[in-house]
């Protein structure tokens, strides 16, 4: 055994920090964007219309049942095979945003439906409409609930960048590779790695959880 | 007030209400007993639309609520309900769970809106809980706030499904003493209890719903010492 030298890792360091950036502004854009897709699909997959029900649902099931490298691979790859070019950005932020969208879709379904049926009906029971008692009685109530799994798949999420490394992104997992490469320092080089994506979601995790305690204290 | 006629609602094959006419004068508090299972929660909830009944008619005030073309909404609005388990937001304050659909539904401003809640809480003996969360305040607190937060919508008729047996029994009698003060004033109220006491001392009738048939109806000194049906009368010796 030799003992590692992680001189390697400071030597790269402008580099890697290159890659954590395109790491965090690609998993920002689709951590917004897979909230915004989450909560409407989460939505309809409880709309009256049967339709939107089911296409809610078809859409959810088919993106939670494939895995997340193909649906980048069809987006990278296959798109272009038809005539559609996509960057390979606009892929990663697509595909994770709609991979993430699906979780959170079910996230947000299932907040929802723990509120108690007591609530709408004492909403309902007082006129209001199904709109004004989801707005202001059950989403108020379902979001601090939400919370939680929503940072757990948030930080899934920044986990599952580590993929766009194959579509030809240069985010913190393909700068490692790349160093790698040039070094074969794979034990410091992946290990380093480990830690910085941990550093992000250990305090992604304490940051929402405050946010959830404060939430908690005013209600 | 409230014309019902011949009111039938099923719930898949199961029929729980099988034809329930009454009829229940204005200002009159009229109190429900029967058993578990017997349909008086469906009958209330019928009555202002939280269950839509197959077969039957409503009519509340002169308009027939059962008919396809009214709005529920309106509806609603004019028919207060008080839960077993108070159903208070618990997200909002007392004061704002009681202001919220007169912002909301009726659009009043928030100004007007205060003092009215402000006033109903002063009528419920909460005036120094307006800013107390529901997981604050006990049981028979939160049911007054309840109970108050239905009166801002300035119901004609006030239903009660076992509003008090929920409580703990020192706080039972809180509850059932704004009831009777709302009953003095003059409010149409449809209750559904065992509290023998509050309907002897408040209820102009009493009625014994049994297996989804009203079996006798008459003023609680009727029903509680002179029942004439036996079913009644068996129902009375086990809860009393
Ligand atoms: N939403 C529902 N779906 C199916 N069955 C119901 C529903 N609501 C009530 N029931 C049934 O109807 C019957 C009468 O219920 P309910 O009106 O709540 O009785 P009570 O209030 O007199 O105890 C019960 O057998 C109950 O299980
Ligand atoms: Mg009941």
């Amino acid at each position: 055994m030799n003992l590692p030298d992680y001189s390697v890792v400071f030597d790269n360091w402008a580099f890697l920090m290159l890659g954590m950036q395109e790491t965090l502004r690609i998993s920002a854009f689709a951590v917004v964007i897979g909230f915004m897709i989450g909560s409407a699909v989460g939505l309809l997959r409880l709309s009256r219309v049967r339709v939107l029900r089911m296409a809610a649902g078809a859409y959810v099931e088919f993106i939670r049942g494939t895995p997340l490298l193909v649906q980048l691979y069809i987006l990278y790859f296959g798109l272009p095979s038809i005539g559609i070019d996509l960057t390979a950005r606009a892929a990663a932020i697509i595909g994770l945003s709609i991979n993430s969208g699906a979780y959170v879709a079910e996230i947000v379904r299932a907040g929802i439906q723990s509120i108690d049926k007591g609530q709408t009906e004492a909403a309902r029971s007082l006129g209001m409409s199904g709109h004004l008692a989801m707005i202001f009685v059950i989403l108020p109530q379902a979001f601090r609930r939400i919370i939680p799994p929503l940072v757990n798949e948030f930080i899934i999420l920044i986990k599952d960048s580590s993929l766009l490394s194959l579509i030809a992104i240069t985010e913190l997992m393909r700068a490692g590779q790349h160093i790698r490469s040039r070094t074969y320092q794979d034990f410091e080089i992946f290990t380093a790695i480990a830690i910085l994506y941990f550093i992000v979601t250990f305090t992604l995790s304490n940051i929402l959880g405050v946010l959830e305690r404060r939430l908690q204290v005013s209600d | 007030m409230i014309e019902v006629r011949d009111l039938h609602k099923s719930f898949g094959d199961l029929e729980v209400l099988k034809g329930i006419t009454t009829s229940i004068a204005r200002g009159e508090v009229v109190v429900l007993i029967g058993a578990s299972g017997s349909g008086k929660s469906t009958f209330l909830r019928c009555l202002n639309l939280l269950e839509i009944p197959q077969r039957g008619e409503i009519t509340i005030d002169g308009q027939v609520v059962t008919s396809r073309r009214v709005d529920i909404n309106r509806i609603r609005q004019e028919v207060g309900m008080v839960f077993q388990q108070f159903n208070l937001f618990p997200h909002k304050k007392a004061l704002d769970n009681i202001t919220l659909a007169l912002l909301k539904v009726k659009k009043i401003k928030a100004k007007e809106a205060r003092e009215t809640g402000l006033e109903l809480l002063a009528k419920v003996g909460l005036s120094d809980k307006a800013n107390a969360y529901p997981r604050h305040l006990s049981g028979g607190q939160q049911q007054r706030v309840a109970i108050a937060r239905a009166l801002a919508m300035r119901p004609k008729v006030m239903l009660f499904d076992e509003p008090t047996s929920a409580l703990d029994p020192e706080m039972i009698k809180e509850v059932l003493n704004v009831m009777k003060q709302l009953a003095a004033d003059g409010m149409t109220m449809v209750v559904v209890s065992h509290e023998m006491g509050f309907a002897r001392e408040a209820a102009d009738r009493v009625i014994f719903l049994d297996e989804g048939i009203i079996v006798e109806e008459g003023s609680p000194e009727e029903i509680y010492t002179n029942a004439k049906v036996q079913r009644t009368k068996d129902f009375l010796s086990q809860i009393l």
